[in-house]
């Protein structure tokens, strides 16, 4: 088994009042590449200054190999960071950048040379050591950034938004390099993101958080095939979100429909809310028992389509690649797996309906939540 | 509009530049007069460097401003960093205390700094308590808030990360200090203690309520001077002295545009 | 975080010789200078020198407005040049700031008086001797040449900073040229405006050193009487008074005209001298 390295214990912060943190649990284990996933405010980056020492928690302990460190200041953690938007030393050029850790803890310079040689190889920055920090590219600045961390052969690499400033193709490469960079090195990496894509690409384990609280903590497979709220379900992926029944194990009843299911363990008859990814459904012929729809929109998205449809009044997302047109009388039909069971929660009733669904409204929340981030 | 406007710009700079030009004349002239031209002449500059009055004055002068502007650069660099990091509070009242020297007219300053000096000088029972002392002390205070006023949006303009950033990877806060943040805000410092060594080489007002007969700087001495006809030495000094601040200013300029230049490319 | 203590020195600092001083100011005002008492008497004199209170903020409310007029349009050519003659104009701006003032005003002595540059120059073109010293048109004179950078400067810094585009903004919705700087360049420039007429009026509310070489007996400043107080006449129970009276009256001004902007003072606050 994994050896614990880090370690939350009811953790708490607040900010004038403000709980940013609610008692947060956490253990993050040797060598894993583990992300803080959730939207701006959510308390990740927060969590994340908590672990590099740039903040005090409120109340509550770090622990770090075992050992208390909530009065560990950062400069004796063996912990280093990728700050979000690099802060490089505008003053020294790539390779004293680079540097500079090693020169602080007072390292001979043949060790420092070979060492910060070493890291321009693994970063792909060879023979920028003497460009003006200032000169680089986002991409060479992150990488340079990067370096400048693991230079110091930190026990664990902490990374907030790293990518955020890149475009979409660099932030692709840039994944890869990252999760190459993190096995080669066997060491823990932190990574906080509001992308749950990066998230689930990247990651050994994803923590989803929001207002504070953890939400889920999970494997990217589990967190999106067994969300445990409607929060987690609607901030990864898509997905319809209905009011069922649980009739009884392995039986759940929807609009009027009752279908089998893989989840047991609730009381006879409990309200739950049943997800079901708008990739798992199957279209069939209307009729012959199968809850019926009318198609009310259709967006070709590339490699399927977007259908929207109304079930009784309900609007869900089915993405297919048969093309269906505005106004077509369908059957839905729902194979065991596809269903998925969750307990009722806060977050119940305020995510998965698609009635008010436009693909520009989504746009304008990817916009809103690129802008800065939570304190 | 544009080519009234330029013309108008023209003729205010003209304006500001005249007396300059008629003292700048009357350095060369072999009369006395201002306003009577007699005759090319560099006897005041000779006259300048050998007279021995003068010359004391301008290097009090010097030394107060320098000292002064070096505490202040000192004490204001390291509170612009502590109130830099004050909550919304105590930084509102700290700044409100750094404008008071900048709000009130300088003769109130000037008055003020007197009457404190004369009642500590009446508790401690010293007759003459006015000096090289209390002349420095008045000038570290109106250059403070000068320092602070540069230093602070410097500080504000950097990158928070930046000194996390070194801390992250060893530095002690201290080390952080002289290693990173001092290069981001040294513009700023330089500026600040430019700014404060030409108010203090040229202050006058606040000066002439706190300077003691034992040391006399030269803007007083002006002062006095000018109740008596002026000496066209003095005019030889102001163009010397105009043509070293028109030096110190091209170079602040050029520390500036080095600056802008780093944070455009930055971006 | 102890960075904060750093700050500590300077506070203190500034209590001591900022607000401890303006204290004892106080104090002055309400003793009596032989016995040391209490007394209303030295504020109460004030009434006296009521006129030369007015005739001082008169003075520099009218340099203050004519610096605008003519500071502003000079500001507004000077943020409109490529930025490398703006560096080099707005530095001519402002280095006679750095000059000797004494010196500077003496200069307009000599060109003002009867025998003066100008006057000799009127002569040969007969005409003269004008009465151009020693009036209160010399004092305004000498106040506008001296704080007339105080005006450009921040007004400078502020209309740099007025993004161009909002200007073809305001051509696009429909304003000409008279209404892109009524309705855009002006508003978005009160921030200048203020810090600009304040660091006019504030130095020039209480100069004695410009009345007393460009004025008469006529044109008698505040300042003339706070410097004498101390200086010759030796009474600095009164001086203390009249300044703190006049640092009230100049606080109150200030009070005035910030109520006109809306902005916070950071905004405005330019101070480059």
């Amino acid at each position: 088994m994994a050896k614990e390295l880090i370690r939350l214990q009811n953790v708490s912060m607040n900010f004038d009042g403000e709980q940013v943190l609610n008692s947060i649990n956490l253990t993050i284990n040797d060598s894993e590449f583990l992300t803080l996933l959730g939207p701006s405010g959510c308390g990740k980056t927060t969590t994340l200054r908590i672990i590099g020492g740039f903040q005090k928690p409120t109340s509550g302990d770090v622990f770090f190999d075992g050992e208390r460190i909530n009065d560990v200041p950062p400069y004796r953690r063996r912990i280093n960071t990728v700050f979000q938007k690099y802060a490089l030393f505008p003053h020294l050029d790539v390779y004293d950048n680079i540097a500079f850790g090693l020169r602080v803890s007072k390292l001979d310079e043949d060790e420092i040379d070979r060492r910060v040689t070493e890291m321009l190889e693994i970063v792909s920055l060879k023979g920028f050591q003497n460009r003006k920090v200032t000169s680089l590219s986002g991409g060479q600045q992150q990488r340079v950034a990067i370096a400048r961390a693991l230079v110091n052969q930190p026990k664990v690499l902490l990374l907030d938004e790293p990518l955020g400033a890149l475009d979409m193709r660099l932030r692709k490469d840039m994944q890869n390099e990252l999760k190459r960079i993190q096995q080669a090195l066997e060491i823990t990496f932190i990574y906080v993101t509001h992308d749950q894509e990066e998230a689930l690409a990247m990651s050994d384990t994803v923590v989803v958080m929001d207002k504070g609280c953890i939400q889920q903590i999970g494997t990217p497979v589990d967190i999106y095939n067994e969300p445990k709220n409607a929060f987690v379900a609607d901030f990864i992926g898509e997905s319809n979100i209905l009011d069922g029944i649980m009739r009884r194990d392995y039986e759940v009843e929807f609009f009027g429909h009752r279908y089998a299911c893989l989840d047991k363990g609730f009381a006879p008859n409990e309200p739950v809310d049943v997800v079901i990814r708008p990739e798992d459904v199957d279209i069939v012929a209307p009729g012959n028992g199968y809850l019926s729809a009318t198609v009310t929109n259709v967006i070709f998205k590339g490699t399927f389509y977007d259908t929207f449809v109304d079930v009784a009044g309900f609007k869900w997302l089915i993405q297919t690649t048969d093309a269906h047109s505005i106004g077509d009388q369908i059957g839905i039909s729902l194979d065991p797996d596809a269903i998925h069971i969750m307990k009722k929660s806060d977050y119940s009733e305020k995510f998965g309906d698609y009635s008010s669904y436009s693909a520009e409204y989504d746009e304008m929340e990817t916009a809103s939540e690129d802008e800065g981030d939570e304190e | 509009m544009k080519r009234f406007s330029r013309v108008f710009t023209v003729i205010v700079f003209l304006f500001l530049y005249l007396p300059m030009i008629v003292l700048g004349v009357a350095s060369f002239n072999t009369g006395t007069d201002v306003a009577t031209w007699e005759g090319f002449t560099l006897s005041q500059y000779t006259a300048l460097f050998q007279d021995g009055a003068l010359l004391p004055l301008l290097r009090n002068s010097v030394i107060i401003a320098v000292v002064a502007s070096i505490i202040a650069t000192l004490l204001g660099t390291m509170a612009a960093v502590g109130i830099h990091k004050m909550n919304r509070r105590p930084k509102a009242l700290a700044m409100t205390l750094t404008n008071i020297p900048m709000t009130n007219p300088d003769i109130v300053t000037g008055v003020s700094l007197a009457l404190l000096f004369a009642f500590t000088g009446v508790i401690l029972k010293i007759n003459s308590i006015m000096g090289f002392a209390t002349l420095l002390i008045a000038h570290v205070t109106f250059d403070l808030p000068y320092v602070i006023l540069s230093v602070m949006p410097k500080l504000t303009q950097m990158d928070p990360d930046l000194q996390e950033a070194a801390l992250d990877l060893g530095c002690t806060p201290i080390q952080a200090f002289f290693k990173v943040v001092i290069h981001e805000i040294m513009p700023g410092i330089i500026s600040g203690a430019l700014m404060a060594f030409t108010m203090s080489l040229d202050d006058f007002v606040i000066s002439y309520f706190v300077y003691g007969p034992r040391f006399v700087t030269l803007p007083v001495e002006i002062y006095n001077y000018t109740k008596k006809p002026l000496q066209p030495k003095i005019y030889a000094l102001f163009t010397l002295l105009f043509l070293v601040i028109l030096l110190m200013m091209v170079i602040m300029n050029l520390l500036q545009a080095r600056d802008q230049k780093r944070q455009k490319g930055a971006v | 975080m102890k960075n904060k203590l750093l700050a500590g020195p300077y506070l203190l600092w500034m209590v001591v010789f900022t607000l401890i001083p303006l204290g004892i100011m106080v104090y002055y005002a309400f003793t009596d200078s032989i016995s040391g008492g209490f007394t209303l008497e030295n504020l109460a004199r004030i009434g006296t020198y009521m006129p030369i209170f007015l005739r001082s903020m008169g003075l520099a409310a009218i340099a203050s407005i004519i610096c605008l007029v003519i500071g502003y349009p000079v500001a507004y050519c000077i943020a409109s040049v490529s930025p490398s003659w703006q560096k080099i104009l707005s530095m001519l701006v402002m280095l006679p700031m750095c000059m000797s003032f004494l010196l500077r005003t003496l200069a307009w002595v000599s060109l003002l008086e009867d025998t003066g540059i100008i006057n000799q120059l009127l002569g040969h073109l007969g005409i003269g001797p004008l009465p151009l010293i020693r009036n209160n048109g010399a004092v305004i004179l000498g106040m506008v040449y001296n704080y007339l950078p105080y005006m450009i400067t921040p007004l400078y810094t502020v209309l740099m900073k007025i993004d161009p585009r909002l200007d073809e903004a305001a051509q696009d919705l429909g304003c000409n040229r008279m209404q892109v700087f009524r309705r855009v360049t002006l508003p978005l420039s009160v921030p200048g405006i203020i810090s600009g007429i304040t660091m006019v009026f504030v130095p020039a509310v209480s100069t004695f050193y410009i009345s007393q070489k460009l004025g008469g007996t006529s044109t008698v400043l505040i300042g003339d009487v706070i410097e004498s107080q101390f200086k010759t006449a030796y009474n600095p129970n009164l001086g203390a008074a009249l300044s703190l009276v006049l640092m009230v009256m100049v606080l109150i001004c200030m009070g005035i005209v910030n109520h006109f902007s809306s902005d916070d003072e950071e905004e405005g606050g330019v101070i480059t001298p």
